[in-house]
């Protein structure tokens, strides 16, 4: 009998340890349900109930760490989703690769709040396949108990590189932000494609990595909120959330120049349900949604309606919405050339494997 | 072994599980083998091979924690597997409860709580630099997370029971007549031990072994939690292809690494079995 058990038991252990590597949506079930697919701490979440209580449409939301991570997933055909979020070197990706829907904008009337200088932006110059959600710029976050003010005062992107605080500093655990911050270090763009850039910006990762704490996403909240670590880089309304949960902790845009990104709502090709995506994308725009999810993760709006509703704290914040001067200075990621992504790909594995 | 009971038909009742064997063990480990011998266009080649020999130290280093994982874990599963097997009926049923009550938690809950515990501002740490507080003195911590050792730990915690209980069933299986009559003819308690116990419950080691030496060699989150995300291990390496977070997809990569990782383990398995089959024997002819 007790044999029995135990091996019952044992059964019962191996079903939990299977069933908890699962983590994929369920697809849509029988009442009209769309999944949305967005980046991790992107959203006030009580805006999706909301949705569900004025539509009835069920949302089924889940969470990526990176743009790769979305991508891979959604090529691999491991999942459905309808609505995504993408940075905008990847949606021009998408684009090229047929996978993202075009839009019918009668469905999205609230696209008129979204500002001039917003639209038909590089990515999607016929402003067919996107709806802006949010920008902002990479910045560097650093907290002043411990980083004297010193080492800022130049403000410059070389605080990464400060063996000062080696074993305090973050860095991005993907590469394309990682790399950019290497280029811009070396006076490069972060999109060039010439192979020795590429190298020199590996050979300054490489030198970080044994001043480097660890390589992260959204962890650096609790590393940086704890303050067990120090220094990271990381995106600005991300950089305001820990700024105004830890009063410690500051930001700044490095004067060498930044990523600057545009993160855009998309409806996929294979979507089962692009009416009901199109709808959650409007209820998305809504004047007072856009500021719950503004107020919620802090990065800047291209939402002119919202954006004048926000509390002029958020509004007038010189790090969420960055002066001209500073905007002119930062790059906005293209869509890198296959031999490019080869390379970055081994040499960010080298950078990994190299111990 | 004892003859076996047959009921019904033989074929019918293992119908489930050798159709579950075939959709999902033969089938995928058919298709990593595929991708591991063709290009992205589907044409035969042996290139994957070698990125095999790229990343063999990823390889070696991944073996090397998992066998030290393995070892730590025997150490710490015997003692307790033994004393459980030698405890009361009660205590027995409780002790199995509490080994796998942790198992009831996700997996990645659990190794990030351990994050929170190793942190230089965690428990272990400020709970050390209170007490040097109190002396006066100046602690800054120990270093415990963002290396290997908190790789070893993360894997050494999570599969533990994983060596504890087949060690703990193949102890109380042991038939008590033969502790008696070992003791009847004049062993001690140690000689009981090494002569009877022991040997007899070599075949709980082995599944012990198999059962946290494959999940450690071939885990890819522990590192990324525990190890600060610095050093691949070869699952981190695997999943990288797989998932192309380093920009670029490439299954065929990633299934030759797989194939290799996979021939690996078939090995040792192959090595235990042997082992286990000739420790039956010696261990059979000496009692």
């Amino acid at each position: 009998m007790k044999k029995k058990i135990i091996s019952l038991l044992l059964t019962a252990l191996l079903v939990f340890a299977l069933a908890s590597c699962n983590n994929t949506p369920g697809n849509s079930g029988e009442a009209q349900s769309i999944n949305v697919y967005n980046w991790g701490e992107y959203i006030d979440q009580s805006v999706l109930d909301d949705f569900e209580a004025e539509t009835g449409i069920k949302v089924n939301y889940t969470t990526y760490a990176s743009n790769e991570e979305m991508y891979s997933k959604i090529v691999s055909g491991a999942a459905s989703y309808d609505v995504i979020i993408p940075s905008e070197y990847m949606i021009s990706k998408m684009i090229s690769e047929d996978l993202l829907a075009e839009l019918n904008f009668d469905n999205i009337p609230n696209y008129k709040y979204i500002g001039e200088e917003y639209r038909g932006l590089s990515y999607d110059p016929d402003e067919k396949y996107s709806v802006p959600y949010t920008w902002g710029t990479v910045v560097i976050v650093y907290n002043t108990k411990y980083v004297d003010e010193e080492d800022v005062k130049d403000q410059s992107i070389n605080l990464l590189w400060n063996e000062k605080y080696a074993g305090n500093i973050l860095m991005f655990d993907n590469p394309r932000d990682a790399f950019a911050l290497a280029h811009i270090k070396l006076g490069n763009s972060m999109n060039t494609t010439n192979p020795e850039h590429w190298y020199a910006a590996a050979e300054e990762l490489k030198k970080q990595k044994d001043i480097v704490q660890a390589y992260v996403m959204d962890q650096v909240f609790d590393k940086m909120l704890n303050e067990e670590a120090y220094i990271a880089a990381y995106y600005a309304g991300d950089a305001m959330t820990m700024m105004d949960e830890n009063e410690d902790i500051a930001a700044y845009v490095p004067v060498e120049g930044a990523n600057m990104f545009f993160d855009s709502m998309c409806v996929l090709k294979s979507s089962q349900n692009k009416e009901a995506a199109e709808k959650f994308i409007n209820f998305m725009c809504e004047t007072d949604i856009a500021v719950r999810n503004a107020e919620t993760v802090w990065y800047a709006i291209p939402h002119t309606a919202a954006f004048e509703a926000l509390d002029p704290e958020q509004s007038e914040d010189p790090l969420v919405y960055p002066p001209q001067e500073i905007k002119d200075k930062c790059e906005v990621f293209i869509n890198l050339n296959e031999e490019t992504l080869i390379l970055q790909s081994e040499l960010w594995i080298n950078l990994k494997t190299q111990y | 072994m004892s003859k076996s009971v047959t009921i019904g038909n033989k074929k019918a009742t293992v119908a489930p599980f050798s159709s579950w064997m075939v959709v999902f063990v033969l089938v995928p480990m058919a298709l990593v083998v595929y991708y591991a011998f063709t290009t992205a266009e589907g044409s035969f080649t042996l290139e994957n091979l070698k990125w095999i020999y790229t990343y063999r130290s990823t390889m070696f280093l991944s073996l090397r924690l998992a066998f030290i994982a393995t070892v730590i874990c025997l150490i710490l599963a015997y003692p307790i597997a033994y004393s459980m097997s030698r405890a009361s009926e009660k205590i027995q049923r409780n002790a199995t409860l509490i080994i796998m009550l942790p198992m009831w938690m996700n997996f990645l809950v659990r190794t990030y709580s351990w994050m929170t515990i190793l942190e230089n501002n965690g428990l272990i740490n400020s709970v050390l630099k209170s007490i040097s507080a109190l002396s006066g003195g100046e602690f800054d911590g120990f270093q415990l997370i963002n290396n290997r050792g908190a790789i070893v730990l993360g894997m050494v915690y999570n599969f533990l029971p994983y060596m504890i209980l087949p060690i703990y069933t193949s102890l109380t299986k042991i038939d008590n007549s033969l502790l008696e009559a070992a003791r009847d003819l004049g062993s001690n308690g140690f000689h009981v031990f090494k002569r009877v116990i022991f040997p007899l419950s070599i075949p709980g080691i082995i599944s012990g072994i198999t059962m946290v030496f494959i999940p450690s060699i071939s885990t890819f989150i522990i590192s990324r939690i525990l190890g600060g995300g610095k050093d691949f291990l070869i699952g981190d390496l695997i999943e990288d292809y797989f998932l192309g977070n380093s920009g670029v997809v490439n299954y065929n990569i990633g299934a030759a690494l797989s194939m290799v990782l996979m021939i690996l383990i078939l090995i040792a398995t192959f090595f235990m079995n042997h082992f286990d089959k000739d420790a039956k024997t010696s261990g059979g002819g000496r009692i």
